[in-house]
């Protein structure tokens, strides 16, 4: 019978820590306390006190999340029923006493192993790579220990608090969305919308923990104030451009020293301004400065262009009239006289030639005849129209 | 023992009650981040773990305190940096510019039996400090121009501020640690909108000289081009003018009569005495 088996390995434990475990469970909280109660009731032979009324359903569901011992759910299943029979059975004063002892023994136990399971898991810790525990002995900081498994006295004496020192965490101000702004002012009382990022650690824990009240929300405020700070010491287009980088290193540095100030335990690894536009609404301007640049270096294009035709033109002119003035000098005349009648040759060859021998006869030419003699195209096809 | 204990549950588990009531009356533990008050009958007996510059953790007063049951209680205040955070103010400064500001300062409970004296909790503490804070932000702010909030001398004003506030948070017991300015932002419609427009016509501008440094440019390289031209038109020609006159005369004649340009048409009526026709007359 694995009841009276569990009661002899009760009875056989030192009488001592049965009275402990007695005493703490009766300590730990009413309900426990009751038990006994409960079963001197049904000793006094209180028919209507039945199951229900059984104090052991009421710490039986916190055995489960108290402990992974193994045997605690199947002693106490086993004294439930027990315990509800010997209700049922009712009456019988000696079978009830026999009951009342051989649960009281299980009862002993399973507290026992619930002391154990409490003393094991408040006084073995696993601190995990990544973290650093800070340990406090009835609330005085004791040490901070480093990765492993550590030992601590049991939970009220000593407890300990776990922080992540190998994480860099991050911190988002402001939004690149549009609809979110975040106007900081500037040296020349212009508004930049900015965005940006804060990534710290935790330097000392025990500081981290025991210094600030609200460490998350003093470092995301040490950290507007930083940039704003910052920023009003540039102008717009330096904190729109080239000072960004300069920016980023003052703010790290403000907020670095400002935390220390606050003894705050935290490393600011760094600061990245993801975003850092002219506000939407004097976008269209900022724009146009843009546009204005762009057309700056086309003027400056074209200018150019225009320079090395003109160049490349009065080159290759005088290159031309170098040759033949080389030639020229060799032969003046002849070369004259031959680019003369070319010259003519070319053109009288394609124009009307009139020649008036007698002099004075020139007003009479019908200058209208010439003319038409001209344009006779445009004429033909008038007439034609008619 | 535990025969006397089944036999009596009740008794027993009214003596651990008690034995609980009692010790917990007697004994209380103080956290390191907390400073505690002894008050015998609300009278402040003695205070643990108080609150002292440069100490260590785990040399502090940080503990087991104890106390006499059911004549003393204990009251905790913090001991960490507390912050306050200040409602958005609208300050005036002095010409007659208005800004949102937004502040927040950091103090700590240094003396807490003056503390809970004068007003007992740190949340009322908190909002006794930001009504404080408010109103000598706008007192120091209202002294200054708008451009000195902008500037590195915002660090003064702070340093003012901090020690006008400093000098009321003594008399709660507590210390003011830092205060800052956290946003110094135009207020919307009017003012940002003037402030908007002052950037755009301040854009407009560069862009508008930008421009005319475009043009500029261009004008000097074309300017240049056309005098480097002619210098070298000069080199070349002016070895023989004569001859260029002649040369260019001929060139003149084709582009004139014969180019692509002339589309009219060309009469032209010849004197006998043209050189062209010398041979012609038989000359």
């Amino acid at each position: 019978m694995t009841n009276e088996n569990e009661g002899s390995m009760g009875g056989r434990s030192p009488r001592g820590a049965r009275q402990f475990f007695h005493r703490i469970s009766l300590m730990a909280n009413s309900p426990w306390g009751n038990g006994p109660k409960g079963d001197k009731g049904g000793k006094d032979g209180d028919g209507d006190r039945t199951g229900p009324r059984n104090p052991w359903v009421t710490p039986d569901p916190a055995d489960p999340a108290r402990g992974r011992k193994p045997r605690g759910p199947s002693a106490l299943d086993e004294l439930l029923r027990k315990g509800r029979g010997s209700f049922g059975g009712g009456g019988s004063g000696g079978g009830n006493s026999f009951n009342f002892g051989d649960s009281a023994g299980l009862w002993k136990w399973g507290v026992g192993a619930l002391v154990v399971a409490w003393l094991l898991f408040s006084s073995f810790h696993i601190v995990p790579p990544e973290k650093e525990g800070v340990v406090t002995r009835l609330g005085s900081y004791s040490r901070t220990v480093g990765p492993g498994v550590k030992f601590t006295w049991p939970t009220p004496i000593e407890r300990i608090r776990m922080e992540d020192v190998r994480a860099i965490r991050t911190m988002q101000i402001g939004s690149p969305n549009a609809t979110d702004e975040n106007f900081v002012l500037t040296r020349d009382q212009s508004i930049v919308d900015l965005a940006y990022e804060v990534r710290w650690s935790i330097r000392d824990p025990e500081l981290y923990i025991f210094q600030l009240a609200d460490p998350d929300g003093t470092i995301r405020e040490v950290a507007e104030s930083a940039m704003r700070a910052t920023v009003a010491n540039f102008d717009l287009v330096q904190a729109i451009g080239p000072g960004r980088v300069e920016i980023e290193r003052q703010v790290q540095q403000r907020m670095q020293d400002l935390l220390d100030q606050y003894r705050a335990g935290v490393t600011i690894q760094g600061i990245a301004i993801r975003q850092a536009d002219p506000p939407s609404q004097v976008d269209e301007a900022f724009k146009e400065v843009t546009a204005a640049r762009q057309k700056r270096e086309s003027d400056i294009n074209l200018a150019r262009a225009y320079e090395q035709q003109v160049l490349e033109r009065a080159r290759g002119d005088t290159a031309a009239f170098d040759k033949i003035y080389e030639q020229y000098k060799l032969a003046p005349g002849v070369t004259r006289k031959r680019l003369y009648y070319e010259t003519m040759e070319g053109v009288l060859s394609n124009t009307d030639k009139t020649i008036v021998e007698a002099r004075g006869v020139t007003p009479y030419l019908p200058l209208n005849e010439v003319q038409r003699r001209v344009v006779p195209a445009p004429e033909a096809t008038t007439k034609g129209g008619q | 023992m535990f025969e006397g204990l089944t036999r009596h549950p009740v008794r027993w588990l009214v003596g651990a009650l008690a034995l609980l009531v009692i010790v917990s009356q007697t004994v209380s533990i103080v956290r390191e981040d907390q400073q505690a008050l002894i008050l015998r009958f609300g009278e402040i007996e003695r205070t643990v773990n108080r609150y002292k510059p440069k100490e260590e953790f785990g040399r502090s007063g940080a503990g087991l305190a104890l106390r006499i049951p059911f004549f003393e209680s204990i009251q905790y205040i913090d001991k960490r940096i507390l912050g306050i955070n200040m409602e958005r103010q609208q300050v005036l400064s002095t010409d007659q510019q208005r800004l949102q500001v937004d502040a927040f300062a950091r103090f700590r409970i240094t003396n807490p039996v003056r503390m809970y004296t004068a007003i007992r909790t740190e949340e009322r503490l908190q909002q006794q400090l930001a009504t404080i804070l408010g109103s000598s932000l706008r007192n120091e702010l209202g002294k200054r121009t708008f451009a000195t909030l902008l500037s590195p001398e915002r660090g003064a004003v702070m340093d003012n501020i901090q020690v006008a506030l400093n000098r009321e948070a003594n008399k709660y017991g507590a210390e003011i640690i830092d205060v800052r300015i956290k946003r110094a932002d135009l207020p919307e419609g009017a003012t940002l909108e003037a402030a908007y427009n002052r950037m755009r016509t301040a854009r407009e501008q560069e862009a508008i000289t930008i421009r005319a440094e475009g043009q500029k440019e261009a004008q000097i390289i074309r300017g240049t081009a056309d005098g480097e031209a002619a210098r070298i038109y000069a080199a070349s020609f002016g070895k023989d003018p004569e001859f260029y006159d002649f040369y260019r005369a001929m060139q003149s004649y084709r582009q004139t009569f014969l180019g692509e340009t002339n589309q009219g048409g060309t009469s032209v009526i010849l004197s006998p005495d043209n050189e062209y026709l010398r041979h012609f007359r038989g000359g």
